[in-house]
């Protein structure tokens, strides 16, 4: 079972580089160069299926067929797509900032792709297994914000720069408790590295049962950090047209759209990582990456599922949710669950239940507290019996009737 | 030159450029994003000592945040594109100046016997370990770092307060 | 280790190569017709009004210096919890003591209003 092809393809290629004479450094390099270009492609190839299946969940939840025509099921779709993005004329508005403007789109799929470097798609195929994994996804994702903020000030525009603005706030507030609910894991893993983590899961159990409440933290961050309803307000095309890419068309454009894609399946991949033990419980290199995507997959199915369902949040309402909700909440978290485990950590399945216990008691404290505040603070909020509703007189509603 | 050497020659060549090009541009925006490229370029620098943490935390902290901030900072003033002069009368007196530090910083270290010392190999995984026991455990009954460690978790609390306060003035 | 950043390194190069390539492509088969109105600034097709690099309000500099402060502690609490099993009670207790200090901020900041959207 424990068949590996690519390990079996790079002990060849890097024989058949040596027997050119070549050194074994050098051959190194070469073999890491096409793992990087694998690996970035993958995330690209997978971001055109992306658009075909998006399209095709978001037809058939609103009771449409979505793309039937081009090829069986509209599966050459994407690749119509890609011929029309390519041909299509780019406009650069006079006033933009020219550099700026072109290095934007660029830096937003840049930042997703970087993701991918570190996610171990199973036991032995990883890109690096680096020992600051979990620091690093932190890390480069702080492009993503950069790409934004460029993108909406190079624009000129009153509405990207607005846009961006909003978009950076709102990213920032959410990295907040992003980092905050990662620690989580982290500790419980004892380690950064992101298939140590995958691995500490196989001998303990998968931390969804350990750390629920960082796991529910960590998917509605990981929600507000892909931008996508029903945190879409960095487009909020009702409010500001479309947000910080506005002037962007033809393929500069698709590349956010790329970028955003990209980023909602890598967080899908990363929950399953930190949560649901990636290519657990399949040792074998192949079927633990079959694992992995199918589980992928099925959190990507539930992103898709919340922004075809929800609608997009109040702008203040979310920034609440996240500062006087989700971030004091987490602090209270992390300030109990390391004293809780220095006491049960050697305990086998009690530990298990008594994190939990504790998990559950918290969120249930947090809903009632939170229950409260809002009946409290909310005066403005519509209740229906108080409202006017207007009543037409009785004769002339007989007289339209006659 | 090994291969390392020549990314190290090159990473301090886009720091150097970048941090001119950071001082000498007009756009202030500008400015600010030669001063990423900069702090990039000083990741780099970790990544070659074999620091990852720091590396990481390079980028979380400066790009993530301190950039954002600056970058901020610059859009609440009114004069983004042209901040009027670039030098002032002072120009000349602080380049010579910043020439002495640096060669004065030089001088003293070059006599510093373990400026021209290798560094041993580093165990990554064990050193994020032994970074969490030295903020946070007392060393031979002394918590040694510990204070220094709260120290600083109270200091970052000081410019929060600050801004805020300053922040609810302007209203 | 610097295996590990070597990998990450080229992936950088090849993370920016990858989507300058279509740019490059659509430069070459895209037309290119500009025109006055085209390249104006388009903001609902009304013409643009004054400056757009205007003053903004300093509401979304404290929330990047709340960040900052969080992002900054944050760091503190990774070490800290990867070497969790060499720590004494003490150490756990500074580390809870630590989280209770960034705790401390956000109060402060939500009791001043700085948390209010406004």
């Amino acid at each position: 079972m424990n068949y590996d092809p690519i390990a079996i393809f790079a002990e060849w290629l890097r024989e058949l580089l040596t027997s050119w004479n070549l050194s074994d450094d050098f051959a190194t390099v070469i073999l890491k160069l096409i793992g990087a270009v694998v690996v970035a492609g993958l995330a690209l190839g997978i971001f055109i299926l992306q658009t075909w299946l998006e399209r095709k969940v978001a037809g058939r939840m609103q009771d449409r067929f979505g793309p039937n025509r081009v090829g069986p099921f509209g599966l050459l779709q994407p690749i119509a797509d890609a011929l029309k993005m390519v041909t299509k004329e780019d406009t650069t508005p006079e006033s933009a900032d020219k550099v700026s403007y072109n290095i934007a789109p660029v830096m937003a799929v840049f930042a997703v792709l970087m993701i991918w470097g570190v996610v171990p798609y199973s036991s032995t195929w990883v890109g690096t297994d680096l020992d600051v994994g979990v620091l690093y996804i932190g890390a480069v994702g702080s492009f993503g914000v950069l790409a934004v903020l460029m993108a909406g000030w190079s624009s000129n525009n009153k509405y990207a720069l607005l846009g961006a603005f909003r978009g950076v706030a709102q990213l920032i507030s959410y990295e907040v408790p992003l980092l905050l609910s990662l620690v989580i894991p982290v500790f419980l893993a004892r380690s950064m590295n992101l298939n140590e983590i995958i691995g500490k899961q196989g001998d303990v159990g998968w931390f969804i049962v350990f750390a629920p409440l960082a796991f529910v933290i960590f998917f509605i961050s990981n929600l507000a950090e892909i931008g996508r309803t029903p945190f879409d307000l960095l487009e909020a095309e009702s409010e500001i047209v479309a947000g910080y890419h506005v002037e962007y068309s033809g393929m500069k454009f698709g590349l956010f759209q790329a970028g955003e894609f990209a980023h909602s399946f890598a967080s899908a991949a990363l929950i399953s990582i930190l949560f649901f033990g990636g290519w657990q419980p399949a040792a074998s290199p192949w079927l633990g990456a079959v694992v992995f995507f199918a589980k992928t997959t099925f959190f990507y199915f539930v992103i898709m599922w919340i922004r075809l369902t929800l609608p997009r949040i109040r702008i203040d309402h979310m920034m609440a949710m996240n500062w006087k909700f989700i971030v004091p909440l987490n602090i209270i978290l992390l300030m109990t669950v390391p004293l809780l485990d220095y006491f049960v950590k050697d305990l086998g399945a009690t530990r298990m239940y008594a994190h939990f216990g504790l998990n559950m008691v918290l969120l249930i404290g947090a809903i009632v507290v939170a229950g409260r505040a809002i009946k409290k603070s909310e005066p403005d909020r519509v209740r229906f019996p108080e409202r006017a509703v207007a009543v037409p007189p009785k004769e002339e509603t007989e007289e339209v009737a006659a | 030159m090994t291969p390392l050497e020549v990314i190290f020659w090159i990473a301090s060549a886009v720091i150097l450029i970048s941090a001119i090009m950071m001082v000498t541009r007009r756009n202030l925006v500008h400015a600010a994003l030669f001063l990423i490229v900069t702090l990039f370029g000083v990741a780099v620098y970790y990544v070659l000592l074999e620091a990852s943490f720091l590396a990481v935390v390079q980028i979380l902290v400066y790009i993530g945040a301190i950039a954002i901030l600056v970058i901020f900072a610059v859009m609440l003033t009114r004069q983004v594109t042209n901040p009027g002069q670039l030098f002032n009368k002072h120009a000349s007196l602080a380049l010579v100046m910043s020439i002495l530090v640096f060669i004065g910083l030089y001088l003293a270290l070059s006599v510093w016997p373990e400026f021209s010392a290798v560094a041993p190999e580093a165990d990554t995984a064990a050193a994020i370990s032994n970074l969490g026991t030295a903020f946070f455990v007392e060393e031979d009954g002394q918590p040694v770092y510990l204070l220094a460690t709260m120290t600083a978790s109270v200091l970052l609390l000081i410019p929060l307060v600050g801004a805020i306060f300053v922040a609810r003035q302007k209203e | 280790m610097l295996d590990n950043w070597m990998f990450i390194g080229l992936l950088v190069i090849v993370a920016v190569a990858l989507p300058t390539l279509p740019i490059v492509v659509a430069r070459i088969l895209a037309p290119r017709k500009p025109n006055a109105q085209k390249m104006e600034t388009y903001e609902c097709g009304m013409e643009t009004v004054g400056e757009t690099w205007v003053q903004f309000k300093m509401q979304y500099y404290v929330y990047a210096l709340v960040f900052l402060v969080f992002d900054v502690e944050i760091i503190f609490l990774y070490p800290w919890a990867v070497s969790f099993d060499q720590m004494p009670l003490l150490g756990v207790i500074a580390g809870v003591l630590f989280i209770f200090l960034l705790g401390d901020g956000l109060v402060y900041a939500w009791r001043k209003g700085a948390l209010e959207w406004k």
